[in-house]
């Protein structure tokens, strides 16, 4: 398809879109206290840009993975805080939303090449783990369904391994930093304990040791060189008689051509 | 038999030698302890403040975790946590309005009223296995050492929760009797080690530690036994300073319970983390014949 012609189908997909948001039903919801009638089936993020905000802040990926957007809202007869992120969620009747795109926490400053992977790594950088109460407050906050409150319970006991594979989907929008009763900065320790298990306590890949060392040592450079020396058209050629990997493959998968490998 | 187990924090870190020693024994006493899957920190104090009830959520939802297991009842080591457990149960046993008010705000769990036990190690030597049972177990008897027993506080204090009798408690000397051991009784075996005041006033915890264990050298032990890793260090951490200090004294080893418990039972002296100890239990050990 030429550029003009996609152009020409975006423009005509969204101003479909936009008649239907026009034709879609209004509802109420509130956000950061006042009332606009949106259209439903919005996110919370587009709602609030329907109701006319403009995010330089608080919006980034508009899908879910850079943690920007982190919202509160509550519901008529629920005194039960929720969260979202702003760009996954729909709009529902009488919302009361606010945005939390930030929430200050302070980051330790460390040298990471100087760190163990002991316990008091931690325990020393971030010593207000220890005022952790058991509330649950950031486990109930956390958006991605993360249970924060065992992370930190992990790291008190010690174990930064379990820490860190219970907060490897944090995608830090601060929400639970935001509630917590001990005023812990859960997403700063949960980057040092990933950063410490991936480092320190993961074993090193043999395989990729033994590879690099293979690539070091010139296994593949006469086939780069082949390459290098090829037309576009051979290459196209070569790309298109590749053999694909089945999407069902198993792990031990392996092409009948092994030049490559 | 499986007992659900509460561990703490601190025997996963700096009191592993009060941990190990306890999960072998009772594996070959034929007991497995099971530890309660996400526990969080007991708080390790009790909360005294009527209203501070922000302080018992953290030991109230690991009984919910032993109730949610379908236990009834719980196992820990460390006194302390003991101690914060077990005063914690009887405030949802006993206190509705309180009850109310922590189930309530732990609206995400299920609603607990003080259904589980609370059991120190000890209480389940003494009651499920026995000490004559126990003594038959014993396959290197600890003949010749002469042994005081420590409780400190929370093992005993307050009434409701104490596990023997307050003023004269008699389960550890039990206890190390049925191991072969030469128990030594000492006026200040029940006396307060000072506990956290070693954060504020480590002075007067060294005066302390001195009284108990000046007292317990001069009844004669060669030894305090030990089942809480504060007592452990508040008694351990100043001996150099009161060696330098007290002329003729050249410190004294502090043993976990269930360190002599393993040793006794002839397992694998290396499950008692003997490096973990203040002071150097090992030549103890040694001399008599206890250690190769
Ligand atoms: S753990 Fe905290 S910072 Fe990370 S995603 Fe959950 S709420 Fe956000
Ligand atoms: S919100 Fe803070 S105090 Fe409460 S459980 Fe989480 S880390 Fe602990
Ligand atoms: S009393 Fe001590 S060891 Fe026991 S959980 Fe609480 S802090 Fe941790
Ligand atoms: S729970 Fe809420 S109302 Fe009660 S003391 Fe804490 S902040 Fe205040
Ligand atoms: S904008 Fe990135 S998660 Fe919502």
């Amino acid at each position: 398809m030429s550029a003009k012609k996609k152009d020409k189908s975006s423009a005509e997909t969204m101003v479909k879109k936009e008649r239907e948001v026009s034709k879609a039903k209004l509802i109420p919801v509130h956000i950061m206290g006042k009332r606009y009638d949106v259209p439903e089936g919005l996110t919370l993020m587009k709602a609030m840009e329907y109701a006319g905000y403009k995010f330089i802040r608080g919006c980034g990926c508009r899908g879910g993975t850079c943690g920007a957007c982190g919202t509160v809202y509550r519901k008529p007869g629920d005194y039960r805080l929720q969260v979202a992120l702003a760009c996954q969620k729909t709009i529902e009747p009488d919302m009361h939303i606010t945005q939390i795109p930030f929430f200050p926490a302070n980051r330790a400053h460390y040298e990471f090449a100087d760190l163990t992977s002991a316990p008091e790594e931690v325990f020393k950088l971030y010593p207000e783990l220890f005022r952790c109460v058991a509330c649950n407050a950031c486990t109930k906050a956390c958006p991605q369904g993360i249970e924060v409150m065992d992370a930190v319970s992990a790291l008190k006991q010690g174990n930064i391994t379990v820490a860190a594979q219970i907060g490897f989907e944090c995608i830090q929008c601060g929400l639970c930093t935001s509630r917590c009763f001990g005023e812990l900065v859960q997403y700063h320790m949960f980057q040092l304990a990933r950063r410490i298990y991936g480092a320190r306590i993961t074993p090193r890949a043999e395989h990729l040791i033994e590879m690099t060392k293979a690539i070091d040592e010139g296994r593949f450079d006469n086939t780069l060189e082949k390459l290098r020396h090829m037309s576009e058209e051979e290459l196209k050629e070569l790309y298109r008689k590749r053999e694909e990997e089945p999407v069902t493959a198993g792990e031990d998968w392996r092409p009948k051509d092994k030049t490559y490998l | 038999m499986r007992l659900a187990y509460y561990p703490g924090c601190t025997l996963k870190t700096k009191a592993r030698n009060l941990e190990e020693p306890a999960i072998a024994s009772l594996e070959a006493l034929g007991f497995e302890l099971e530890e309660i899957p996400r526990w969080n920190c007991c708080g390790a104090v009790h909360s005294l403040a009527d209203d501070d009830l922000i302080h018992q959520v953290a030991p109230v939802r690991n009984l919910i975790r032993v109730k949610e297991q379908g236990k009834d009842a719980v196992v820990t080591l460390c006194s302390f946590c003991f101690n914060t457990l077990k005063r914690a149960n009887l405030l949802m046993k006993d206190d509705a309005e309180k009850r109310d008010t922590l189930n309530s705000f732990m609206d995400e769990e299920i609603d607990y009223s003080g259904e589980v036990r609370v059991l120190h190690l000890l209480e389940v030597l003494r009651d499920e296995i026995g000490w004559e049972a126990l003594a038959q177990e014993v396959k290197f008897p600890l003949r010749n050492l002469k042994l005081a027993p420590y409780y400190g506080c929370t093992l005993l204090r307050p009434r409701e929760v104490a596990i023997d009798s307050v003023e004269n408690p008699t389960i550890l000397r039990e206890f190390l009797k049925a191991l072969g051991a030469t128990p030594v009784e000492f006026p200040e075996s029940t006396r307060c080690c000072g506990s956290y005041q070693i954060v504020s006033s480590p002075d007067s915890i060294s005066g302390y530690a001195w009284d108990i264990l000046s007292s317990a050298l001069s009844h004669g032990a060669e030894a305090l036994v030990l089942t809480c890793p504060l007592c452990d260090y508040d008694l351990g951490q100043g001996q150099k300073e009161l060696v330098k200090r007290h002329n003729g004294f050249k410190g004294m080893p502090l043993f976990y319970f269930t360190q002599l418990l393993a040793l006794a039972l002839g397992l694998d002296p290396q499950v008692c983390h003997f490096e973990l100890n203040h002071g150097s239990p090992e030549s103890l050990l040694r001399e008599n014949g206890l250690l190769p």
